[in-house]
């Protein structure tokens, strides 16, 4: 018996490590195409290991070609602005939810919770931010759009709020007289760390890796993210490779960034979040958990 | 009275940001829906253009289109549903099996990779093999073959599986996840006594892991099917390139309603498409919402 224990166990090594293998061969694809040389990529393609080392791409990047920084920059902004405006937005909400005996509390649950059962869709959406905001092609197109506050982490938050802070500290501190804003920032929050790091992270990586806002409500390409500038490069790509050259602006296929250029413009969008996912893989991993047991 | 209101007022405070941002985000569209009963023009805009009734309504399911977009999006979420809970499952039962802390830490990690991507960087990934000039397929595996290159964007038949692919690769590694969790809260004394009753690691799985899975695994399938009616606009945008020759195979609700807004500005017909797809939509989730509270209580949504 224990030995087909042990057959069982290298089975599910071998399973797990082809698994492993099938997710890790596409990122080494995209790695090593952006240090391979242009010429033996038009040659030979893309490849697994790379097959004649370049640090040209690379160069080209930091040299500013393509217009990557101002893309990184915008997405660096959109990115902390959304994250802490969406984040304090959230929690505040959060918290004043998990208040008990407020007033209409049952009432704002609901008007919370309902807009995860019913959307109006895209269109009245574009309408109103186009014809009513005049958001097009502004910072706050990437900034306010369907990313700021969703009502899932609310409820998230909430549940973690009214099991996770003992009334008596509430009260407590009511007793004294402080008030409840400063009750909030000196108290909950300090004792709520892993469930608004865990939220902020899931935020954070929304804004970084959105794409949709770009390409709804931006044509500037002043405020190109690094998602869209990724979007366009590879479209121009297409386009140039099927023939379909109609309605192609003439400049955009003049600065036809290179194959290797792409490919380590995408590598650089992967590289911040891949650095900081090993840290904070707890937290990605109590936001998916903490997200199937429901809110 | 006055006290109460004193004591609230703060808290009211605290909320009303995120609540006037749900009001603009999400309930002013809500509104914005008679749009799709109105014959819209630009220059009039919502509440000046007139009433159309339910012409483009008619119009929408008078075309192919509305056949065509129902069915992809229905078929494309039941074969994810189907196989991505399969291997979900499968890859979490074998995780489970992994002794060494360190090699079992390693597969999560990695397996949890691809969902943290976006789109457009999965589209990239996909477009490194499937490359008619300089993809992996066609450079090296088929040229290993002798076989000529294909333009594979161009082809049809081969997006489905591509696409159902995508989504599990994507998507495996999280739901894995959230089955493993179930799995580590079994009581161990299950297996204690099952090995001490001589059961076999097969029986193992079929009599103790598997039932104890279940509840999750309804809850999961029947929250996916109460989304059935909407589908990941990135998958199905991005990953294809928006390919003229494809849309066959990858149209679904949302890359139709975004392709009418932007592309063919066919407001009318696209934002009853969007109607379609928000009451259908409500129905599926209130329906699968009332099956999961029969099932069991305590996963229901509300």
């Amino acid at each position: 018996m224990k030995q087909t224990n042990k057959g069982f166990r290298i089975g599910a090594h071998i399973i797990l490590g082809i698994v492993s293998l099938i997710v890790i061969i596409p990122f080494l694809l995209l790695v090593s195409s952006s240090f391979t040389k242009e010429q033996t990529l038009i040659a030979a393609g893309y490849s697994i290991l790379p097959r004649e080392l370049s640090f040209e791409a690379y160069r080209y990047l930091f040299a500013g070609a393509g217009n990557i920084f101002k893309a990184y920059g915008i997405t660096f902004l959109v990115t902390a602005v959304g994250t802490a405006a969406g984040l304090l937005m959230t929690v505040l909400l959060a918290y004043a939810l998990s208040v008990d005996g407020l007033p209409f509390r049952k009432g704002i649950s609901f008007f919370v919770f309902f807009t995860m059962l019913f959307n109006g869709g895209l269109i009245p959406t574009y309408m109103m931010y186009t014809n009513v905001f005049h958001i097009k092609n502004t910072i706050a197109a990437l900034i306010v759009p369907s990313l700021m506050v969703n009502a899932f982490f609310v409820i998230i938050a909430r549940s973690y709020f009214m099991s996770s802070i003992p009334s008596a500290v509430l009260e407590a501190a009511r007793i004294d007289g402080i008030g409840e804003i400063r009750l909030f920032f000196e108290i909950v929050l300090p004792m709520s760390l892993p469930i608004v790091a865990t939220i902020g992270l899931m935020i954070g990586l929304g804004y970084w890796n959105n794409w949709t806002n770009g390409l709804y409500y931006v044509t500037d390409h002043n405020l190109y993210s690094v998602q869209q500038l990724l979007t366009e490069m590879v479209r121009n790509m297409q386009a140039l490779q099927s023939g379909e050259m109609a309605g192609l602006d003439p400049a955009a296929v003049k600065n036809l960034p290179s194959t290797s250029l792409r490919m380590a413009t995408a590598v650089m969008s992967v590289l911040p979040v891949m650095l900081i996912y090993p840290l904070f893989q707890k937290y990605f991993v109590k936001g998916i958990t903490v997200g199937a047991v429901k809110g | 009275m006055r006290k109460k209101a004193r004591r609230y007022a703060p808290i009211y405070l605290m909320a009303l940001p995120a609540l006037l941002y749900l009001l603009i985000n999400n309930y002013i569209p809500m509104g914005g829906m008679v749009i799709a009963f109105k014959n819209y023009q630009y220059n009039k805009g919502i509440w000046g253009s007139s009433w159309s009734g339910f012409k483009n309504f008619e119009f929408l399911f008078k075309t192919n289109d509305a056949w065509t977009i129902t069915r992809n999006t229905i078929l494309y979420n039941l074969a994810f549903i189907l196989l991505d809970t399969i291997m979900a499952i499968t890859l979490a039962i074998l995780l489970n099996e992994i002794r060494s802390k360190k090699m079992k830490k390693f597969y999560q990690t990695v397996m949890l990779l691809p969902y943290l991507l976006s789109m457009v960087i999965v589209s990239y990934l996909v477009y490194g093999f499937l490359s008619p000039d300089q993809g992996y397929v066609n450079k090296t595996i088929l040229a290993a073959l002798k076989s000529d290159g294909q333009n594979w964007y161009a082809r049809a038949g081969i997006w489905p599986f591509v696409l159902v692919f995508v989504h599990m690769w994507v998507i495996v590694g999280y739901n894995s996840i959230i089955y493993f969790s179930t799995l580590v809260g079994i009581d161990r004394s299950f297996y204690e006594a099952a090995d001490v009753d001589g059961a076999s690691m097969w029986q193992k799985i079929c009599f103790i892991t598997i039932p104890n899975l279940k509840p999750t695994m309804v809850t999961m399938c029947l929250l996916s099917i109460g989304r059935i009616f909407y589908s990941d606009f990135g998958l199905f945008y991005q990953v294809p390139l928006n390919s003229g020759a494809l849309y066959d195979v990858t149209s679904t609700i949302d890359t139709y309603v975004y392709r009418g807004l932007m592309q063919s500005s066919n407001v009318g017909m696209s934002s009853a498409a969007g109607v379609y797809q928000s009451l259908v939509g409500f129905m599926l989730v209130l329906f699968a919402n009332w099956i999961v509270n029969k099932i069991s209580r305590e996963n229901a949504l509300f």
